[in-house]
């Protein structure tokens, strides 16, 4: 796994880049704020009903939107805020998820299946089962993560039409 | 369009182009045009919310007119198991179901009976390792519409074994087969709790031609029945109720995760409860869960918008009927499980997906619509108010967009636009040709009132 050196590259999907080739078409927004509950999965809920009405294809909106809840849901259980951005090109989406959080001291052993540092009380509310990374990992054909302890999480995922 | 059948239709006579309906269709499939509500077949499910809510009961289901049952030699009826829960608690059920067999059938096969079978291979089906998690019930056909329409992805988690209903019309056919009856000669007929399993008859999804012919609503047929149980002769009773409770308790929500017997089961009613845990499923949150039964009705098939009782006395009563009846299967269950290793229980059809249609086929130019829907929808006063005919201003946005509705169909938005034109109006008689000006055109701006 490696982690990216500079946010900018992939904040401009329009940019062109040697694996994606597609043009850039539109992108999403949303302002996540952490711990607010009310308002948790309404980013992805809503990308998944744009991207339906564009037409994209429903095996892979499935994909974009598991990937999208589990980053959004990240974003609301563990940081204090941050943003969730997809970007849509002709022959991808991309989604990427930026935070001001505490970050993650060992990414590797949060890829792991079942690895958790949710406390019990949002484990009793069903979330933290250690398998949101592993999930948007699963999802996407490329993906990469970048953490600085005290700092935040980066995330970005890839996905092919 | 050829493909799409709808039960549900409008009675042009009695809407009255209010916008009670529009507002309460799950899937945004109606509109108000020229003061009638006109329904889009491509969008609708046949779930019935709109008969429910029209105050004018311009919504209608289309069934079989009782006559239908002189075109065959041997009529059999197969009741939903909500039928049991629309009468009297006094009233025996093999009195009941001798009632039904009065009013001009030969037989009655209990959907209940073949609900028991459906039970024990869902509960096999649940064991493969292969299936999609979670399974979604695949009983009640406006889910498995609402999942064609707006959940495609979902289609590999519907559980690919037949109905009970369609499995009792099997089972019927086969009795009448039995006596020496010819196929075409058998007429089969639901009893149906709503206007979904008329449409699922019709146009089955899953299978090549439905082994039913036709369906009567309970609110049809309630009052020949009350008719038939006055007069009939406890002497002459044929015996045809067979089933045990695990089968009439599939009638309310709940029943069918009683009787299919594995794993982590949820059970959702209510069609906009049922689109909640769908988008869920979506999302990957429910992979944890075995089995999901969905009802498009509160309270399951008991709330179906063609019965007669009040839901929730109807769950009460189907409760008790399915108590007193018990917990043991009355079908032969190894003989269900070797019919189900025969394939016998499973959908022979694949359940295609019919999704909205795209805001254009290109995705650039999708894209671009989509763009220039977002910049109406600003512009819209986002009251959702309904008068323009369109739910709410999203729709109307997605509407103009894809050109089947403008702008100055918001009368908000008319309003401004008439507001402007005064404006203007007054603003140019005031104005006085050089040749008879005394004064400048006074005070301009006064009229400004906000």
């Amino acid at each position: 796994m490696k982690s990216y050196k500079s946010d900018k590259k992939y904040l401009y999907a329009d940019r062109k880049d040697k694996n994606h080739k597609g043009k850039f078409l539109m992108s999403m927004r949303f302002d996540i704020s952490g711990g607010n509950l009310d308002s948790a999965g309404e980013a992805s809920s809503t990308i998944k009903s744009k991207l339906k009405q564009l037409g994209i294809g429903y095996s892979i909106i499935r994909r974009v939107a598991i990937a999208s809840y589990e980053t959004e849901m990240n974003i609301v259980l563990h940081a204090n805020r941050g943003t969730l951005s997809v970007y849509v090109a002709e022959d991808h989406i991309k989604i990427i998820a930026v935070d001001e959080g505490p970050g993650i001291p060992n990414v590797e052993l949060a890829m792991q299946e079942g690895y958790s540092t949710a406390t019990e009380q949002i484990r009793e509310m069903g979330f933290g089962a250690g398998m949101g990374l592993p999930n948007m990992k699963k999802c996407s054909d490329q993906f990469e993560i970048h953490s600085d302890i005290g700092k935040g999480t980066k995330v970005m995922i890839v996905i092919f039409f | 369009m050829r493909d799409i059948y709808h039960s549900v239709t409008l009675d042009k006579d009695k809407c009255r182009g209010c916008t009670n309906c529009i507002k309460n269709c799950p899937t945004e499939a109606i509109r108000v045009r020229g003061g009638k509500a006109a329904i889009l077949k491509s969008k609708c499910i046949d779930c019935g919310e709109c008969i429910r809510i029209c105050p004018h009961h311009a919504k209608i289901a289309s069934t079989d007119d009782l006559k239908t049952l002189s075109n065959y030699k041997y009529n059999i009826a197969i009741p939903a198991p909500a039928f049991y829960s629309q009468f009297s608690e006094d009233i025996d059920i093999n009195i009941l179901l001798n009632a039904l067999k009065a009013i001009g059938f030969d037989y009655v096969y209990e959907v209940a009976e073949a609900a028991e079978r459906v039970s024990i291979a869902i509960t096999n089906y649940l064991k493969k390792n292969d299936r999609t998690a979670p399974s979604i019930s695949s009983s009640c056909p406006a889910i498995i519409r609402l999942i064609q329409v707006r959940f495609p992805e979902l289609i590999e988690n519907i559980i690919p074994i037949n109905s009970p209903m369609e499995i009792a019309g099997k089972k019927a056919r086969e009795y009448g087969v039995q006596l020496g009856y010819r196929d075409k000669d058998i007429g089969v007929f639901f009893i149906t709790p709503c206007p979904a399993k008329v449409t699922s008859i019709l146009r089955p999804v899953g299978v090549k031609k439905s082994y039913i012919n036709g369906a009567f609503s309970i609110t049809q047929i309630y009052s020949e029945i009350i008719k038939k149980l006055s007069s009939i002769n406890e002497a002459d009773l044929e015996n045809l109720q067979k089933s045990s409770g695990q089968g009439i308790i599939w009638g309310v929500s709940g029943g069918e995760k009683h009787a299919v017997d594995y794993g982590n089961r949820l059970s959702v009613d209510g069609i906009h409860n049922v689109i909640n845990v769908l988008e869920e499923v979506e999302m990957g949150k429910l992979n944890n869960m075995d089995y999901i039964e969905c009802q498009a009705c509160i309270g399951g098939c008991i709330g179906g918008a063609l019965t007669v009782e009040n839901r929730f006395i109807a769950r009460i009563k189907l409760e008790r009927i399915a108590r007193r009846y018990g917990q043991k299967f009355s079908v032969d269950c190894d003989e269900v499980l070797a019919d189900y290793k025969k394939g016998e229980y499973f959908l022979k059809e694949e359940i295609k997906p019919k999704p909205i249609q795209p805001l254009d086929k290109n995705l650039g130019r999708a894209v671009e619509k989509m763009k220039h829907m977002e910049k109406i929808l600003e512009d819209l006063p986002g009251l959702d108010c309904g008068a323009c005919g369109a739910p709410n201003c999203q729709a109307l946005a997605e509407d103009i967009v894809r050109g089947y509705a403008q702008e100055l169909d918001c009368i908000i938005i008319l309003k401004e636009r008439v507001n402007e034109l005064a404006e203007k109006m007054v603003a140019l008689s005031k104005t006085v040709p050089p040749a008879m000006g005394i004064k400048e055109p006074e005070e301009e701006g006064t009229n400004n009132w906000d």
